[in-house]
């Protein structure tokens, strides 16, 4: 047995130990301790990735242990690829980041890489575990880092908003933890496979009902399902950019991954869309927060919220997606799952280069941003019309298959609510470009009049490659989207 | 279901009821109290309550602690019986959820000394003040 | 007939899209950019070309380039409605570009390889949409020729364009979102399947009312075709300059909108279907709406670019009216009406901003006595007016005197009326303009202005009388394209 799939999550664990005793010998030491942790784990999860495409699922126990005594990572087609988007994203960021973490946290470099590797290892776990409670442990590992770096940057409102990210984020993490006490109490097992066994002969049980209740609710709150966002946009914005460039696409996924690993492998479709009723309503839930995304989005004067709230959007066309209970909507939610992920990164990673050179990212402080930094507003415009979904971006692809989804459920409030959803993110990113377009920045106001020669001010180029890189990305991952459903998520669907 | 039906349904679990109750006064004091270290006193109450959840569950009428004793090699196990003793696995798990819950009050009571450090209180409503003043 | 596989259709689209590095990494020397331009559009027209005769003798090329869902790809296959389109946009394109180094230059224009770029990508987009396969594929051109349109229209950077840029997205945006994407995938809900065919996709899964309100949704979400009452971005976006009102809002933009109408009725619904729940007539009353008046605010317009904007207008609706009538002779003056028209409004667009450049004046009413001092401007103006008007010997008589036997022969000859009121009223507001150039005294010359007015230079004045002759070559040689039409719908 090959040792990949551990290699994923414990490559950055190490890395994380030590890059925090690098700093005590050289500071960029720690950095090259990152990158290379980061670099074992992508390259394992691409190992790992073919080799489930080749050979199907792969059962990792740990430490030798059988399930359901031990641990059992478990890795099939859906989390092979979520495990490849995390670790590639980590390792991109951390490329790009360099000089975002020289200039706004210059004094705890060391403690900012290690928190950072240990965030991703979190996430890496939560992924590949096939074990609920150790899923409970993950999340919280993943909780506690971004509580710590939410208060890393801004010293008035970080801490604040970190205080309130973890009453909110423990109340989730609580709900989740009581609906596997319940799951427990009924199946006396943890093993998400031997749950599934056990849960597929009790479908009529009320504890079943409240173990599951009690772990969506939980993971909802974990997601920023509207109404339970309120934490997201603070928590976001406040955080040192270099590792909002991470959380923001990747926490609200891994979490969208656990309810749909949750839906699918533990209760099963037939519990939730025959034996349950909750489906219109979950999707009504969707469709309200979608809308209620991007309308709030529109209220804000900061880019950095406007991101966040766009966010909250997005959540609910995965949440939505999942339940709207047919193949197209599920294959949606999971390539969307994948699409907002890159595309989410690409925002903020224009979003970072945008914070580096302007300090502030309110919109008055973007003007004649096109003349002045073109390449950065090239990756951000690909990655917003992707938001939009303008073809053939990836973004469309997935809101394709989410509104036939809508379509064959008969949701058509949820079809609307995604059109609409779009048309509202077209007049969000255009008046945003508007102000980057159309007035030239204050330092040139007064100059004469006409049109003034506006001097470029490029962030650095190793940030500039790498958000070129990742909008480019939107584009080849939308054309190759029918391969990408093909060869992983229509795979995955039938093999359950 | 008449009043009649609840009274014994609250007496059979009412450990059970013990932690609603529970989990609602930290989530009440989480939500509704406006000094910080107040709502870290009900975040911690609601913790609590869901470890005391799990322990309960392992518990068995008339059994007891999960060591065992006078095993001899070869025919040990069939002097077992599951019933005998109480499931040790929710009291292991519990221990790992309270270093989780230790590890977020720490990181959570440090920032509360942050801000207070920064503003010199910890009433919500006038910190929001003082934020929104900037 | 026979499919055959080509790279060719792909090529033609990817010329203009690869030449857009070149452009930008040699913005500071502009002639080296422009001959860029040049090479591209030549390179781009002579594969288009090279199809021709394999497309003439019955045969379609064909190329899948990605397999998105099953029956819904982007694929490109080039028939000879698309092979039409293709011709004449990519020769526009050239004649165009001519154009524009004069006017760009003429009016020092700021931005100018930012303007180049995005214009490459736009007739990258025209071709894309011309090639393309099915429903998909044109959706995903139309969207990009829409966006990459926004900095064109928007060029001048100030409050009056971002406000017509405003306009211009909300509604080509909005309604190609809002009303062509939910019906797209309704389509492919329905039938499983995007590709274009002459049968239709659908076999009898619409009833009438679905059909009709799918139709609805895309004649009306094809914006860029302008029917009323989408049709306010066009003269919004004549704020743009005049090369792109020229190339892209009276030839490449709206004709993509309506030749994706086209598309949606001969190839997703199907003559058949249409006539069976005969959807004809509901478009036909939306397109004659639209025609008459579109043709009567344009007479009331006194800004000329205005004026060209609203007969482009009421003319593009003579396209979905030949189409709508639904008989083959209707279908023939419609989709010729896309080469003529073409050709005699860029005729015109070029004049006005031929006139623009050499005098400075954009309303009608200043024009008087222009004629004598830019005589191979006001001609060429003569020529165009004609084409768009539908007089002998130019190519629009051609086009309107099928749609009128169309009318005939789908015994609908109410509707021969409203072909001949619009003629009218086309006659009247352009004629005036003519005579006053020619024959009507200029008021500055009573007041013995210094200025000395001649014709603008030459790569202003080229171009507008390439494109004059053509129109009038068309009128007695117009048998590639009929040909072209009756190969594409196997009529």
């Amino acid at each position: 047995m090959n040792n990949y799939p551990a290699l994923i999550v414990i490559a950055p664990l190490l890395a994380a130990l030590f890059a925090g005793l690098a700093v005590w010998i050289e500071d960029r030491l720690s950095y090259y301790i990152a990158i290379l942790g980061l670099a074992v784990s992508s390259f394992s999860a691409l190992k790992v990735l073919i080799q489930v495409i080749e050979s199907g699922t792969i059962q990792y126990k740990m430490a030798g242990w059988d399930a359901p005594v031990g641990i059992e990572y478990r890795i099939d087609l859906l989390n092979a690829m979520v495990l490849l988007l995390i670790s590639g994203i980590a390792l991109f960021n951390l490329i790009a980041s360099y000089k975002n973490v020289e200039q706004e946290i210059s004094d705890r470099k060391g403690s900012f890489y290690t928190i950072y590797l240990l965030f991703v290892t979190g996430l890496l776990g939560v992924t590949a575990t096939g074990d609920l409670f150790n899923l409970y442990v993950l999340i919280e590992i993943t909780s506690l880092t971004s509580y710590a770096m939410v208060a890393l940057s801004d010293k008035d409102r970080g801490p604040l908003a970190s205080l309130n990210y973890i009453f909110i984020g423990v109340i989730g993490a609580s709900f989740y933890l009581l609906g596997v006490g319940y799951l427990y109490m009924k199946t006396g097992s943890l093993n998400m496979m031997d749950v599934a066994d056990i849960i597929a002969s009790q479908h009529d049980s009320s504890t079943v009902l409240v173990g599951f209740i009690l772990c969506m609710i939980g993971v909802w709150i974990k997601m920023a399902l509207f109404p339970m966002h309120v934490w997201l946009p603070n928590a976001y914005s406040y955080s040192p950019v270099a590792f909002s460039r991470v959380v923001a696409p990747l926490m609200t996924k891994v979490m969208v991954y656990v309810m749909i690993r949750l839906m699918i492998t533990v209760f099963g479709f037939e519990y939730i869309f025959n034996t349950l009723h909750l489906s219109e309503a979950v999707v009504w839930l969707a469709t309200i927060a979608v809308l209620a995304g991007g309308v709030l989005a529109l209220a804000q004067d900061n880019l950095k919220k406007i991101l966040a709230y766009i966010i909250v959007c997005e959540i609910g066309y995965m949440v939505g997606g999942a339940w709207l209970g047919n193949q197209s909507g599920m294959t949606g939610a999971i390539l969307h799952l994948l699409n907002d992920a890159l595309m989410t990164f690409a925002l903020f990673l224009g979003l970072g280069n945008m914070v580096y050179m302007l300090g502030k990212v309110k919109l008055n402080n973007l003007q004649g941003l096109f003349s002045r930094m073109p390449w950065t507003m090239t990756g951000f415009v690909v990655a917003a019309f992707s938001i939009v979904g303008v073809p053939p971006t990836c973004g469309f692809f997935s809101k394709w298959y989410l509104i036939s989804g809508a379509f064959e459920a008969g949701a058509y409030h949820f079809a609307a609510a995604l059109i609409i959803s779009s048309l509202i993110c077209a007049i969000l990113f255009f008046k945003v470009f508007e102000i980057c377009f159309f007035q030239s920045s204050p330092d040139l106001q007064g100059q004469g009049h006409g049109h003034k020669f506006q001097v470029m001010a490029e962030a650095p180029v190793s940030m500039l490659i790498v958000s070129n890189l990742v909008s480019f990305s939107l584009i080849v991952v939308g054309v190759f989207s029918g391969t990408i459903v093909k060869t992983i998520i229509l795979p995955f669907l039938q093999g359950i | 279901m008449g009043m009649t039906d609840i009274i014994p349904l609250i007496v059979a679990k009412y450990n059970y009821w013990l932690f609603v109750v529970l989990m609602m006064i930290g989530l009440y004091a989480m939500i509704a109290k406006n000094n910080l270290i107040k709502k870290l006193v009900g975040m911690n109450i609601f913790q609590t309550a869901i470890i005391l959840f799990y322990v309960s569950i392992g518990y068995k009428s008339g059994a007891t602690l999960p060591i065992i004793q006078n095993v001899h090699e070869g025919h040990g196990h069939a002097a077992i019986h599951a019933a005998d003793y109480i499931n040790p696995l929710p009291h292991v798990l519990m221990l790992t959820a309270i270093v989780v819950s230790v590890a977020t009050f720490g990181v959570a009571m440090a920032l509360a000394v942050k801000i207070y450090q920064r503003y010199h209180t910890l009433e919500e409503d006038e910190l929001r003040m003082r934020l929104s003043e900037k | 007939m026979n499919t055959i596989l080509s790279i060719k259709p792909l090529l033609a689209v990817l010329v203009s899209l690869l030449v857009i590095p070149v452009l930008v990494s040699s913005s500071d020397r502009p002639n080296v950019r422009e001959s860029w331009i040049f090479i591209a559009g030549t390179i781009t027209l002579l594969i288009v070309l090279s199809m021709l005769p394999v497309i003439l003798d019955g045969n379609q090329l064909a190329l899948t380039l990605f397999e998105i869902a099953p029956g819904a790809s982007i694929a490109f296959r080039v028939d000879g409605l698309g092979m039409l389109f293709a011709i004449v946009a990519a020769s526009l394109y050239i004649v165009t570009s001519i154009y524009s180094i004069g006017y760009m230059r003429g009016l020092k224009e700021h931005g100018q390889t930012r303007f180049v770029s995005f214009f490459a990508l736009a007739i990258s987009a025209t071709i894309g949409a011309a090639f393309s396969a099915n429903l998909l594929t044109l959706y995903m051109f139309y969207e990009i020729l829409s966006l990459a349109t926004y900095p064109l229209v928007t060029h001048h950077q100030d409050t009056k364009s971002m406000i017509s840029g405003r306009r211009y997205l909300i509604f080509i945006l909005g309604t190609s979102i809002g009303l062509v994407l939910p019906a797209m995938i309704y389509c492919y809900h329905v039938t499983g399947t995007l590709e274009f065919s002459t049968a239709g996709i659908f076999s009898d899964q619409l009833s009438k009312p679905a059909a009709t309100v799918l139709l609805l949704m895309f004649v009306f979400g094809f914006a860029k075709a302008g029917i009323m009452p989408f049709h306010s971005w066009l003269p919004a976006a004549m704020v743009a300059p005049t090369p792109v009102s020229a190339l892209l809002h009276a030839v490449a933009v709206v004709k993509v909108g309506v030749f994706s109408i086209i598309r949606v009725m001969t190839g997703i619904f199907g003559v058949e279907l249409l006539s069976t729940y005969n959807l004809g007539v509901v478009v036909m009353c939306i397109a004659s709406f639209t025609i008459l008046v579109g043709s009567c605010i344009a007479l009331s317009q006194d800004e000329l670019k205005r004026r060209l904007a609203y007969s482009t207008i009421s003319q593009l609706s003579y396209i979905i009216f030949g189409v709508a009538l639904l008989s083959p002779q209707g279908l023939l003056g419609g989709i010729i009406h896309i080469v003529m028209h073409a050709f005699g409004k860029i005729t015109l667009f070029f004049c006005a901003g031929a006139i623009f450049v050499a005098t400075g004046k954009k309303y009608v009413s200043q024009m008087s006595g222009l004629g004598k001092k830019m005589p191979f401007t006001f001609t060429a103006f003569f020529i165009g007016a004609l084409c768009v008007i539908g007089l002998p010997p130019s190519g629009g008589f051609y086009s309107k005197w099928n749609l009128i036997l169309g009318t005939l022969e789908a015994e609908q000859s109410i509707f021969m009326l409203v072909l001949l009121v619009s003629s009218f009223l086309n006659a009247f507001y352009f004629l005036p303009i003519v005579y006053k150039g020619f024959f009507e005294k200029s008021n500055e010359e009573d007041e013995n202005m210094p200025v000395k007015i001649r014709e603008a230079n030459l790569c202003l004045v080229i171009p507008l009388i390439i494109s004059a002759i053509i129109s009038i070559v068309l009128f007695f040689y117009p048998t590639v394209f009929v040909n072209l039409i009756k190969v594409g719908l196997a009529i």
